[in-house]
């Protein structure tokens, strides 16, 4: 595959300055509703923000890639006296947890980084988080070119390593033979 | 289908152990909007006056405002509405932090609880699942450590947990509702729910909420969020620093307490220290302080950081906010900070109300030091203040020995221990402790805000007011210039011509007619931070707030798609505070009631504030004896409220 050039968007988490307000949350899965702005739900948000206040554990972590199949590894971490375990950091929509799913569907989210919304401008979570835990960073990289999957790829993807190529391509023509009641 | 808010009641009854989900009619949205007001309607509707703080047909209810859950900023008040075994008339205590917006998304605006269950239970809310679950295992449990306890047995990190600790369990007057950073203290809330046997109430959500017109919505909130933005870069000027930012009283971050030490007074409200800032407390409090804190904490939707973690030393962790970081120490005329955040975390546990108690257990020491109480009574206290006051606490929670009496706050104690024991009750009203102030020349502002609201509580209907005149007119020129807050621009001439001294000062100016006029603004605007759940540091509570009279409707009107205008939004919470006045008529309280402590200000003027209730009377509407006229409540569309009072012989017929 040919390198390219390509602008690498991320969210840098300053998580000891988080305060565990969870905006962005509210605010995520404000923007992706549809239509946008109609509804709010933070199970649906594509950040989420970790929670174990007497530990002092505040930590926004945001949605990455869909993963069919759970890891190996359940590793341990203590830092400045706080334990995490591989998950904790862990931004994949994995079959082991609901963390990063459609909270009805179960479905796999993912963030775009609010591609969505007027260009130029940061997600939406970062404009929303006024204590600046959550910084916007773009940087030029080279990298493998790569055909990036849309959402709804991502979501079939899912549903096929979930019941099979077959029965997904069965269920879609039966559906589709139904027509209009759908 | 419904915007802002879900269009569902959990109605729990207690006894029988049902539980059903209840369609709630749009219509009363519409007349009450959502948290205090809709309480308000249910208990005129549904619990009859004679009904006392700990009969079965009191109601218990968890409501969350109507915004709450909403991305506006601050929306995250839970209203608790009870009738309080303290003051015996409709109380609602309330705290912020995420429980409100979890029951929305659980799909409910509020828990409704009625009877009282047979053992000590805990409800757990998880969406469509609701259930009643033993909580024996979980009896005498602190409000923090039942934490992860319940987290951990319903394996679900991310509940929102509101509890009562040993104090709610044994009914204490002053036992608070626990929830994260946060906690319902006031009037008795803890109370009621340990008599109806429930120790948590834990919810999780994953639904949606709607907008009307969210597009629409979100303008405004981004709007509100560049002046929370503002603010929090550009302090006011003129004021004192705890004065001059947005948000609950920021106790968590001024480490500079000379204010607060030298004019409030310690013990049972008692004595000034005039002299107490000294360079020495400077250093120890402040280096105290920086040291327990480990973090400062927001609630729900909200980019201020009220609360703290505290980390203190061999304390178990606990959080933290507002002047409970020095009550405690205040009261028990210790002189250290440390002692404060260790008392306050077993306070915490205990769910106790950090205003009211600390006065409670000095007012046990005045009595102990005057003769009234005993070594008998005292059998077993150490003599050291510290130790003191510890065991007192101890003593009320548990409801043992003189503790049981003392539980029932100072207006009670005092009647039961009799003895002279009644003149010590001097910081009460309408039976609850009030902040500990001791004053000199009587302000009328003040008089009225403490007289005539149904909160009863510490903040009364303060904060957009400023406190005092300021000493210059160039000052004065100065705040007025940029103040959108205002609900009419004639406000600005008041403050302008309010000076500290002379003719235009405490205790004539500003005159009764401007000051019912004030106090009238004020009150609105919180009963709509109270009805739409916002957190009054962001509206009612403070200086030039993001949240005020001339932008809460369009918040109101895109989020429900109800036609709500500033003047039909101030007609709502008109009609929701002239029904709860009329509730606590029917209970009893009339303008006798009314009225603060008696020593609150050395000089008093009792001419002058017969006067200023005769004003603000007629100013709202009300008889002279603040009872809501006829007219007044056909106004409002409380017909059925009229009906009734005249029916009970309380308004006559041509005479009100």
């Amino acid at each position: 595959m040919a390198k390219i050039k390509k602008k690498i968007k991320s969210i840098k988490v300053n998580a000891d300055k988080c305060n565990g307000c969870r905006s962005c949350e509210i605010i995520c899965s404000n923007f992706h509703a549809t239509p946008k702005y109609s509804s709010i739900n933070p199970a649906r948000s594509r950040i989420q923000v970790i929670l174990d206040p007497m530990t002092d554990i505040w930590l926004p972590v945001f949605a990455g890639e869909y993963t069919p199949a759970e890891c190996m590894g359940r590793g341990k971490y203590v830092i400045d006296g706080k334990e995490y375990d591989d998950c904790t950091f862990c931004r994949a929509s994995c079959p082991a947890r609901d963390r990063f799913k459609e909270p009805d569907s179960g479905l796999p989210i993912k963030c775009d980084m609010c591609e969505e919304n007027d260009p130029g401008q940061p997600p939406l979570c970062v404009q929303w988080c006024y204590n600046e835990v959550l910084i916007y960073e773009e940087r030029e990289e080279e990298v493998e070119e790569e055909v990036r999957l849309d959402e709804i790829e991502i979501g079939l993807e899912s549903l096929v390593d979930k019941y099979g190529f077959q029965k997904l391509v069965d269920s879609i023509a039966r559906m589709s033979q139904k027509g209009s009641s759908l | 289908m419904r915007c802002a808010e879900t269009g569902y009641n959990l109605e729990i009854d207690l006894a029988t152990g049902n539980i059903e989900k209840v369609e709630t009619d749009p219509k009363l949205t519409e007349l009450h909007l959502g948290g205090l007001g809709y309480n308000v309607k249910l208990f005129w509707d549904r619990v009859p006056p004679e009904t006392k703080a700990f009969d079965p047909e009191n109601l218990l209810i968890f409501s969350s405002g109507l915004l709450c859950g909403t991305p506006a900023f601050s929306f995250n008040r839970t209203c608790v509405t009870t009738i309080s075994p303290q003051t015996e008339l409709l109380a609602y205590p309330m705290m912020g932090g995420f429980w409100a917006a979890e029951l929305k998304y659980a799909g409910y605006d509020r828990v409704i609880f009625r009877n009282k269950s047979p053992k000590l239970v805990y409800i757990y809310i998880n969406n469509d699942k609701v259930e009643i679950r033993d909580a024996s295992h979980l009896k005498g449990m602190g409000t923090v450590e039942i934490r992860d306890i319940l987290k951990k047995e319903l394996n679900e990190p991310k509940v929102s947990i509101a509890a009562i600790g040993l104090a709610g369990e044994n009914r204490v007057f002053t036992a608070s509702i626990e929830q994260g950073r946060s906690s319902a203290s006031r009037l008795g809330g803890g109370a009621v729910m340990g008599d109806k046997n429930i120790k948590a109430v834990v919810v999780r959500g994953t639904k949606d909420i709607n907008l009307a017109r969210g597009e629409e919505f979100i303008k405004h909130v981004n709007k509100v969020g560049e002046y929370i933005k503002f603010r929090n870069e550009n302090p006011l000027k003129g004021v004192m620093t705890i004065l001059s930012g947005i948000g609950s009283p920021q106790e968590m971050k001024h480490t500079d307490e000379k204010w607060h030490t030298e004019n409030f007074s310690w013990g049972n409200a008692r004595t000034r220290r005039r002299d107490f800032w000294t360079d020495e407390i400077n250093q120890s409090w402040s280096s105290t302080q920086r040291a327990a804190i480990k973090r400062y904490i927001s609630c729900f939707n909200c980019p201020q950081q009220c609360g703290a973690l505290i980390s203190y030393k061999d304390v178990p962790r606990f959080k933290q906010k507002c002047f409970t970081k020095l009550t405690y120490s205040m009261a028990a005329y210790v002189d250290n900070l440390e002692f404060n955040f260790r008392i306050a975390q077993r306070a915490t546990e205990y769910g106790v109300d950090g205003f009211s108690t600390p006065q409670i257990l000095a007012f046990a020491v005045e009595l102990y030091e005057a003769g009234i109480l005993t070594d008998k009574d005292f059998e077993g206290c150490p003599p050291d203040k510290e130790g003191r006051f510890n065991w007192l606490l101890d003593r009320v929670v548990r409801r043992e020995g003189i503790g049981d009496i003392l539980a029932d706050g100072t207006y009670w104690a005092a009647r039961r221990i009799g003895k002279g024991a009644e003149a010590f009750d001097h910081n009460t009203i309408k039976k609850h402790e009030q902040l500990p102030l001791k004053l000199g020349m009587m302000d009328p502002l003040y008089f009225l805000m403490y007289s005539t609201n149904e909160k009863i509580s510490i903040t009364q209907i303060e904060g957009n007011w400023p406190q005092a005149p300021f000493p210059t007119k160039e000052m004065r020129e100065e705040f007025v210039k940029d103040w959108p807050q205002l609900p009419d621009d004639h406000f600005k001439q008041y403050f302008l011509d309010w000076e500290p001294r002379g003719e235009n000062s405490n205790p004539y100016y500003p005159t009764p007619d401007m000051c019912s006029e004030i106090v009238d603004w004020m009150e609105e605007i919180h009963n709509i931070d109270d009805a739409l759940g916002l957190c009054c540091g962001m509206g009612s509570f403070c200086l030039k707030p993001p949240y005020h009279t001339h932008n809460y409707h369009l918040l109101v009107s895109s989020a429900t798609g109800l036609d709500i205008d500033q003047v039909g939004l101030k007609k709502i919470v008109n009609r929701s505070r002239n029904l709860h006045r009329a509730y606590n008529v029917l209970k009893g309280m009339r303008r006798a009631d009314e009225k603060p402590p008696q020593d609150h200000w050395k000089k008093r003027f009792p001419e002058l504030e017969e006067q200023l209730l005769d004003t603000y009377y007629k100013y709202k509407g009300w008889n002279m004896e603040g009872i809501p006229t006829k007219e007044k409540l056909l106004e409002l569309d409380l017909d059925y409220v009229a009906e009734d009072l005249e029916r009970r012989g309380i308004l006559k017929d041509g005479q009100n």
